[in-house]
């Protein structure tokens, strides 16, 4: 008799990956984890994940996300980095964007890095993207054309493929993901929506852990089309559904936005 | 919104730049003015517009009361997806824009040099920064035009001889378009291609902080027909 194997994301059976709450699915987060947040724009991104590890409490923590702030349709005081920012509890952030992208615009991440309370690493959004997948795929780091020649290549190794100078990039391996999903089965098996698969089927490559907020009835196992995941459940540790408004956050349109 | 009385509009200066897309482009653009080239009219010219967030084929933006919660384009803004349409991950599209298969890539700046080297993620002073796609963009798409103001909005000049601000990527811009006209680097220097409407040849070197190729009779700034 074999013994039953351990299964990563915490001795949950492939059977039962369903969680009833958030705070449930992100309790164990220890202090100094690496997470991956999700999301382009709000689209894909995991506000109510936002919300439990900010309630969670967990310190010292590196966020990985493409930015810091949400955008148009992130409800009025929905959870987001910043509030995980102003808990104290981000030691690093590792992102596309680290400035508001227009002068009209505050960042709650500005002021802490300018106090040097957080470190801040920018990095090129097809890098980001790259490097999160080569830890998914054990590739420990490769070389690319972007950023070669700027700021953030000095003192750096690069190396000459054919006529061109490429820059050396190391794998992005993440502790834990946090990301939004259209449908989910049962045994983790995800779909996306439109541009919501964004970062987050990287995301759930490159963790060791990888916690889904659903948007629709979580689905027996089989009622998705193996041809149809974009995300097989081997990557997929913890699903929760999430409850409609007001217990969940979803994305909305602004109110200034006439209909 | 910081409309310049003189000279194109910024959908004029779009316009000018989408003339030069190619039949069956695969085109990407950058927030900001560059968004105004989907508006243009390609004629029987086919476009394929690829947003960095995974979105091959949008069209154009969804009308009000229409828009779908799961489809923004690179800038947030609701887009619609043209018969076939495509979604990829992050890593998929930039592996499309790292593998050379968008045909141009068409951004903002804050300034360009006559080189070719261009700056868009950092202004003077400014801790940290907003990279976005753009390094990738501009590292690997066949051609990077550039749309933008002539000058800040101080009047200090935006074409330059060296970029004063951190760099995007160095080399790689081909054209340029500004209210004052349109502008290609070339390996002798930044030439004038075509001239605004109401701007004469010294206003724009008198605004521009580089030497200007400017050979004889320069024509009016084309029109789509």
């Amino acid at each position: 008799m074999m013994a039953p194997k351990q299964q990563a994301g915490g001795g949950m059976s492939a059977r039962s990956k369903i969680f009833a709450s958030f705070a449930e699915a992100v309790r164990d987060i220890p202090d100094g984890a690496v997470i991956g947040f999700g999301g382009f724009a709000v689209v894909g991104m995991p506000i109510n994940l936002y919300g439990a590890v900010a309630a969670q409490g967990a310190k010292g923590l590196t966020c990985v996300s493409n930015s810091t702030r949400g955008g148009a349709t992130l409800p009025p005081d929905s959870p987001d980095m910043g509030q995980m920012i102003q808990n104290g509890q981000v030691k690093k952030v590792v992102c596309a964007f680290t400035a508001p992208t227009r002068a009209s615009q505050r960042l709650v991440l500005s002021e802490y890095v300018a106090k040097g309370l957080i470190e801040a690493e920018l990095v090129p959004q097809g890098t980001l993207a790259e490097r999160m997948r080569a830890a998914g795929a054990g590739i420990p780091a490769f070389y690319t054309p972007a950023a070669v020649g700027t700021e953030l290549a000095e003192g750096r190794e690069t190396r000459v493929f054919g006529a061109r100078e490429y820059l050396l990039e190391h794998a992005l391996p993440l502790d834990y993901a946090m990301i939004r999903a259209y449908q989910a089965d049962e045994a983790g098996n995800l779909r996306f929506r439109r541009s919501q698969r964004n970062f987050n089927p990287i995301m759930a490559m490159a963790a060791r852990v990888t916690v889904v907020e659903v948007e629709e009835d979580i689905l027996p196992v089989g009622a998705i089309d193996p041809d149809d995941v974009h995300t097989p459940g081997i990557f997929v540790h913890r699903i929760v559904k999430i409850p409609p408004p007001p217990e969940g956050w979803w994305p909305q349109l602004p109110a200034s936005t006439p209909r | 919104m910081n409309e310049r009385a003189k000279g194109l509009s910024r959908q004029q200066m779009c316009d000018r730049l989408a003339m030069e897309f190619g039949d069956g482009w695969i085109v990407n653009l950058g927030i900001g003015i560059p968004t105004l080239c989907s508006n243009c009219d390609f004629g029987d010219r086919e476009i394929i517009f690829h947003s960095e967030n995974g979105v091959i084929g949008y069209g154009p933006l969804a009308a009000s009361g229409k828009e779908d919660m799961h489809l923004v384009n690179a800038g947030g803004q609701h887009v619609t997806l043209r018969p076939g349409a495509a979604i990829v991950h992050h890593a998929d599209s930039f592996a499309l824009i790292r593998s050379g298969r968008i045909d141009v890539t068409v951004l903002g700046a804050y300034e360009v040099a006559e080189n070719g080297d261009f700056a868009n993620w950092k202004t003077a002073g400014q801790q940290g920064g907003g990279i976005g796609g753009a390094m990738d963009l501009a590292a690997c798409a066949k051609h990077v035009f550039v749309a933008m103001e002539h000058q800040t909005r101080n009047g200090a000049p935006r074409l330059v001889e060296r970029t004063a601000i951190p760099a995007t990527a160095r080399g790689v811009v081909n054209l340029v378009v500004t209210n004052y006209g349109l502008f290609a680097v070339t390996p002798q220097g930044l030439e004038l291609k075509e001239i605004a409407p109401g701007v004469t040849v010294e206003e724009i070197k008198t605004a521009t902080g580089c030497n200007l190729i400017a050979h004889g009779e320069i024509p009016p700034v084309r029109r789509a027909r």
